[in-house]
């Protein structure tokens, strides 16, 4: 069996005796006798390093990794630059704790002051937290912030990814907010709707730009509508889109949320992803989450600590806002990394080479038989709709090591460009396309 | 110095190759105008800067860490190798089932693992992190009530004096409202203030056993049926397994849902904050309303939801990649090393409080879990040196400090947890540094108050940070 406990038999003896005890039982003897195990644990016995890299090896093989990848619609695969696996990896930071101790969490802190900042600029807001678990929990948590004594209504746009709609549904069913759906038309937002059913205990308008559709929403008349009705408006967004987009902050947003997977974390299934959250600085203290800042030590030396710490849940117990008490740290350090490896001019590039790619493969897809359902712009995802069957036309994909679209229904596919995808993955998926019959 | 301030015009990496397609712009109106002030520098220097940032941390690797509730034990290489696999880092996790076999097999063991070490029947390895894995298991039970046409009238959660803030947070975000039991004298529940709090209002009870005290309570059979009796949940907040693994599990003690930190008790790194993984477990009664989706099959493995599930905490199944080394962890321990770390963790602690009873006075005297609370009012009275000073002081030696302030039923309060993966020399060493502060209290208050003199900076002043928050660069000041 592995084991990482470094004490010998003879030293734990050793060690029992100098407290006077005789056996690791006594050490147990608080336990009520009735539901101390009698039996080992049915779990299968301990293995070498070798063994465990093989059997997990085993595991990992059974997933079929794709070399071409046409899939988003939450997850996206884009170029991790070398550096961004290189800093993530530094053990000091990586096994280090939440910065409580901040003499000794310089590095984490400051790491994170950076991400708040690079946030702050990509998303066009003021204050941005240290981040929280994912774009969907940054969604229901934004949701969350807005809430008022008198406006307990959330209105989102049946338009945003919904895995975050269920999301912020489920923690809705936690603390009571109401949600009104906002019904989509032609692929957006329907604003007529919006602007004749929101009334005053609305607290928030919640959309998604590009939306779950890749389709660019009129983010500026919804922003209207939302503060005519005295609502806050929070914008979910693909943080690569704002290197060539308009920013939430521009678009006067309230509260810009969003995933921060794009910018250099793998798709690991899923996760560890983070969520980004940044405000205006009216609503600052609503904000939840860890927040770092800068102050002086002593010495009059700068340094960073966490902040505001009077809104958390260590301080406030049934009193905060939120019961937040981590952050994606090291997820966050990936994300400044990768920022700062791409500079202004790379993440421009990378939004550029995503929205350009999936322009080419809409044009291939439609001589293929597949229309562009989207009816106005769109960034880096579209959708088609086919007589041909969406199964089919993924399995047709698939035996040739492509995982196309994520099929919406049968006739309609969510397709997804970026960077990694080449002119000729590209022509490839099209002349497999056009082979595959109508049923 | 910030990354900004290194940035120069014009520098920084080729890393993505020229347009091969068509260039296609958006239109100008959704075009940014604002500029985006990325930093620009050569990939040479920007390494530096991280080195240099790395620097400034203290990981498990630099030093002992024996933060209480947190369980800082060493984080195996192997599982970063594991977790790093491209057939899992690669993966998109909206590829159709019968292309991530071995990602659902990897769900499935751990469900089935994790389950039996805890004692529940059923797991969802969605929720991100402790607090979240709170929220879920409340909403399980707050599904459950409601299904029983008891949801109105059961709008209680009770939690002990003694109990992590996130708790109390946690309810409150479920719709619950807090009703809080004191401890006894002895650090455990106090049964008869349990009686009187449990009634038909009651949802269910928030526990950790072993407690933030470092005790197991010794009534918790009674204390289950209780709750159980007044038609109540008892809810196990597993910050604190590592003290029991192999030796008495929580579906045993009477709780019904459980969540687990795999970044503390399975060995996956804290990463300076996160990402953590909080999956909950529950027993049969609940697992009709367990959020997302389950693993269900034993060839060909299928996605099942849950016939009443709450519905979806965060996007997709949670984070995986913190499942896939807490997965390799228990397998490379298995049924003997799961129970040898507790044991060791327990060990180790007993031995260190032994090591320091003498001089520190101890909140409880008694054999304590893996963890243990000193009470330094006394020293504090006697000398002005606080248990933040003996934490600062401790940071001069290499050694991270203990948890300080919590919990908040001991004044001036600081909690060891050892962890199993520290060797009795390392320990020894602990016990020395800690006693040699205490004596430098009396003799040398002062350097005390003035302590970290080795750190990067000296003590910040959290005061004005938060008075005149700064929370981001200015730009302008370039």
């Amino acid at each position: 069996m592995g084991s990482y406990v470094p004490n010998t038999p003879e030293e734990r003896q050793q060690m029992l005796k100098e407290i006077g005890l005789s056996s690791f039982d006594d050490l147990y003897r608080n336990v009520p006798e009735e539901v101390i195990l009698k039996d080992p644990l049915a779990i299968p016995a301990g293995m070498s390093e070798m063994e465990v890299l093989r059997k997990m090896q085993r595991i990992a093989e059974k997933n079929r990794v794709f070399t071409t990848i046409f899939r988003g619609a939450g997850a996206y695969r884009h170029y991790i630059p070398a550096i961004v696996k290189s800093v993530v990896s530094k053990e000091n930071m990586q096994t280090a704790y939440t910065p409580y101790q901040a003499e000794i969490s310089q590095g984490t802190l400051q790491s994170i002051f950076e991400y708040q900042t690079m946030i702050c600029d990509l998303t066009g807001m003021d204050v941005s937290n240290a981040s929280v678990y994912d774009g969907a929990t940054a969604a229901a948590e934004g949701v969350a912030m807005c809430r008022e004594r008198k406006r307990g209504k959330a209105w989102i746009s049946e338009t945003v990814n919904p895995g975050v709609i269920e999301t912020i549904r489920t923690y809705c069913y936690g603390n009571g907010m109401e949600i009104c759906m906002i019904p989509e038309k032609d692929g957006c937002t329907d604003l007529d709707y919006l602007k004749g059913h929101i009334d005053g205990e609305a607290a928030c308008v919640l959309i998604q730009q590009p939306n779950y559709y890749g389709s660019l929403e009129e983010a500026e008349e919804i922003g209207k509508i939302a503060h005519e009705a005295g609502a806050k408006y929070i914008m979910s967004v693909n943080p690569i889109s704002l290197g060539v987009l308009k920013t939430p902050g521009e678009y006067k947003a309230d509260v810009a949320v969003g995933d921060g997977q794009p910018l250099g974390l793998s798709l690991g299934f899923g996760g560890p992803y983070l969520g980004f959250m940044a405000c205006t600085g009216k609503m600052m203290r609503k904000l939840p989450g860890r927040i770092v800042g800068e102050t002086k030590d002593t010495n009059g030396k700068t340094g960073y600590v966490l902040t505001l710490q009077a809104r958390e849940q260590h301080i406030r117990r049934e009193k905060a806002s939120s019961n937040v008490c981590s952050n994606q740290a090291l997820c966050a350090l990936a994300v400044s990394a990768y920022l700062a490896a791409m500079g202004n001019k790379g993440l421009r590039q990378a939004a550029i080479l995503s929205v350009s790619k999936a322009h080419y493969l809409a044009k291939g897809l439609e001589e293929a038989g597949y229309r562009t359902e989207n009816k106005g712009e769109y960034f880096h995802e579209f959708v088609t709709v086919s007589e041909k069957d969406s199964e089919k036309t993924l399995l047709a994909l698939e035996a040739q090591g492509i995982l196309g679209g994520y099929p919406l229904d049968e006739k309609r596919i969510l397709w997804c460009c970026t960077e990694m995808n080449t002119k000729e993955e590209m022509d490839e998926a099209i002349r497999i396309l056009k082979e595959v019959a109508a049923c | 110095m910030l990354i900004f301030e290194k940035s120069r015009p014009g520098r920084g990496a080729c890393l993505l190759p020229e347009c091969d397609v068509e260039v296609f712009m958006p239109e100008e109106k959704y075009k940014r105008e604002s500029k985006l002030p990325l930093p620009e520098m050569a990939e040479g220097d920007l390494g530096r800067h991280y080195t240099e940032l790395a620097k400034k941390c203290q990981g498990v690797n630099d030093g002992f860490y024996p933060l209480g509730s947190c369980t800082m034990k060493y984080n195996p290489r192997i599982d970063e190798i594991v977790a790093n696999l491209p057939g899992f880092s690669e993966v998109h996790p909206l590829q159709p089932e019968h292309t991530v076999q071995g990602s659902m097999e990897v769900l499935k063991l751990g469900e089935e693992y994790l389950c039996e070490i805890t004692g529940m029947d059923e797991m969802t390895f969605q929720p991100a992190a402790g607090a979240h894995g709170e929220f879920a298991g409340l909403l399980l039970m707050k599904a459950y009530h409601e299904s029983r046409g008891e949801g109105e009238k059961r709008t209680k959660i009770i939690v002990p004096d003694s109990a992590h803030g996130t708790n109390p947070a946690s309810a409150v975000m479920a719709g619950y409202s807090v009703f809080t039991v004191p401890s006894g004298a002895d650090g455990c529940v106090d049964i008869e203030k349990l009686r009187e709090a449990a009634g038909e209002d009651v949802a269910g009870l928030m526990l950790t056993n072993p407690n933030t005290v470092g005790l197991f309570d010794k009534n918790i059979l009674k204390i289950t049926e209780i709750i159980h009796g007044c038609g109540g949940l008892c809810y196990y907040d597993g910050a604190n397994l590592n003290a029991v693994m192999g030796r008495v599990r929580p579906g045993d003690m009477g709780f019904d849902v459980i969540h687990l930190n795999l970044h503390k008790t399975f060995a996956t790194p804290h990463g300076g904050g996160g990402p953590g993984s909080g999956p909950v477990g529950c027993k049969k009664l609940l697992a009709d309303f367990l959020p997302s989706v389950t693993v269900r099959g034993e060839e060909r493995l299928t996605f099942e939801k849950p016939k009443h599930s709450i519905g979806e905490m965060k996007g997709f199944y949670g984070n995986f990649l913190v499942v896939v080394r807490a997965l390799a962890y228990i397998q490379t321990l298995g049924r003997e090393g799961i129970k040898e770390a507790s044991e060791n963790a327990v060990l180790n602690a007993n031995y260190m409080m032994h090591g320091l009873k003498d001089l520190y006075t101890m909140a409880y005297d008694d054999i304590c879990m893996h963890e243990f609370v000193m009470d330094l009012s006394d020293l504090k009275k006697k000398t002005g040196v606080a248990a933040l000073d003996i934490a600062k002081g401790l940071l001069d030696h290499g050694i991270h400090p203990p948890t300080m302030y919590f919990p908040l039923i001991v004044p001036e309060a600081l909690m060891a947890e050892p962890t199993e993966t520290e060797a009795k020399e390392t320990i020894d060493r602990a016990i020395a540094v800690f006693r040699k502060l205490y004596e430098k209290a009396s003799e040398d208050p002062e350097a005390l108050h003035e302590a970290p003199k080795t750190a990067a900076v000296a003590r910040l002043d959290e005061v004005e940070a938060a008075r005149h928050p700064i929370v981001k660069y200015n730009h302008q000041d370039i």
